[in-house]
């Protein structure tokens, strides 16, 4: 019944504001050249951030219950866990080799 | 196990676990929870890609997307975000016009996001970003630089977010003409707040997306 009557709502403009500016800090932090892992870092940072504030205030995540935000973690712990897994496969360098090189030679040794 | 008591249907001490409220909103998060698992798997696989890419190389994203005007689609996704949250704020005070007015505005916000996202893939079809090839400025002196998986994965993954905000685009439209016809009030507006769940999510997956694909 009244269950809706304990919602403090938060001050959603200065949640939109603080989005705006983590988007213009995105922005200037991505287009100078420089380590695309210290870029990555800094970016994949700032958009969690910003995923974090519209989970918590716009979806109000902050209001519901501890079960719904932990159900809620856990594809994003998944994602991540996803990523990890597929590294391995990524770190074998000479699977690219094996497959690249012997291409640009059976081009050149093609007999006329 | 709870309290004998209250199996009693008269008794009101605790509120019920479900109550049909909270089921809608239960189940548009398990749609969401399985919708993050797709974006998920996508943006994993560009990752996947971009670092297998090895000795062909991956042409930076900035070199051939136009990172302003996707900051200024985010910046748009966000201001229909807010305008979401305060449609739900007005119809829990009870303001049905203002409710109608601010949900409009996310509307519009979201076909605007729509319009440019259709100009932005036309220019960019234009300029030789297609499934299998790249635009001719990065290719360097006829051979190819990068890899040409970033067309595919860049229309797929934008496309499938496109998607959503249509989907969203239709949902929103279905409530405002539901609040058009005074079905919400400040007791009953729970559909106005899981419309909005889809909405924020929809945003969120926005700014994973311009990240991984656009900025980085």
């Amino acid at each position: 019944m009244a269950q809706n009557e304990h919602k403090d709502h938060p001050r959603y403009m200065f949640i939109f504001l603080w989005l705006a500016i983590l988007t213009a800090i995105e922005v200037g932090i991505a287009i100078p050249e420089y380590s695309i892992i210290i870029k990555g870092i800094l970016l994949i940072g700032l958009a969690c951030g910003k995923a974090f504030l519209v989970a918590t205030y716009f979806m109000h995540l902050k209001f519901e219950k501890g079960t719904l935000a932990a159900i809620v973690i856990t594809p994003f712990l998944i994602c991540v866990f996803l990523v990890i897994m597929l590294l391995p496969d990524l770190a074998t360098d000479a699977r690219h080799n094996a497959i690249e090189k012997p291409a640009t030679e059976v081009v050149d040794t093609t007999p006329h | 196990m709870e309290h004998a008591t209250t199996l009693d249907h008269t008794e009101d001490v605790y509120e019920p676990s479900l109550t049909p409220d909270s089921l809608g909103k239960l189940g548009m998060w398990i749609f969401l929870i399985g919708d993050t698992m797709s974006f998920g798997a996508l943006l994993a696989a560009y990752a996947a890609l971009r670092a297998g890419a090895g000795v062909i190389g991956w042409v930076p994203p900035s070199d051939i997307l136009g990172i302003n005007l996707t900051a200024f689609m985010t910046f748009l996704l966000i201001c229909s975000s807010l305008t979401m949250v305060k449609a739900l704020e007005s119809i829990q005070k009870g303001n049905v016009g203002r409710m109608c007015d601010y949900l409009g505005l996310t509307i519009l916000g979201g076909i605007i996001f729509l319009g440019l996202q259709a100009y932005e893939w036309t220019h960019l079809i234009k300029h030789g970003l297609t499934l299998t090839g790249l635009p001719e400025h990065s290719l360097s002196g006829g051979a190819i630089s990068g890899s040409t998986l970033f067309g595919p994965l860049f229309y797929a993954i934008t496309g499938f977010h496109g998607l959503h905000v249509t989907g969203g685009v239709i949902y929103l439209i279905v409530i405002l003409r539901h609040g058009w016809s005074g079905r919400y009030t400040s007791e009953y507006n729970h559909e106005v707040e899981i419309v909005g769940l889809y909405w924020h999510f929809v945003d969120l997956i926005w700014i994973m997306v311009f990240t991984f694909i656009y900025l980085l």
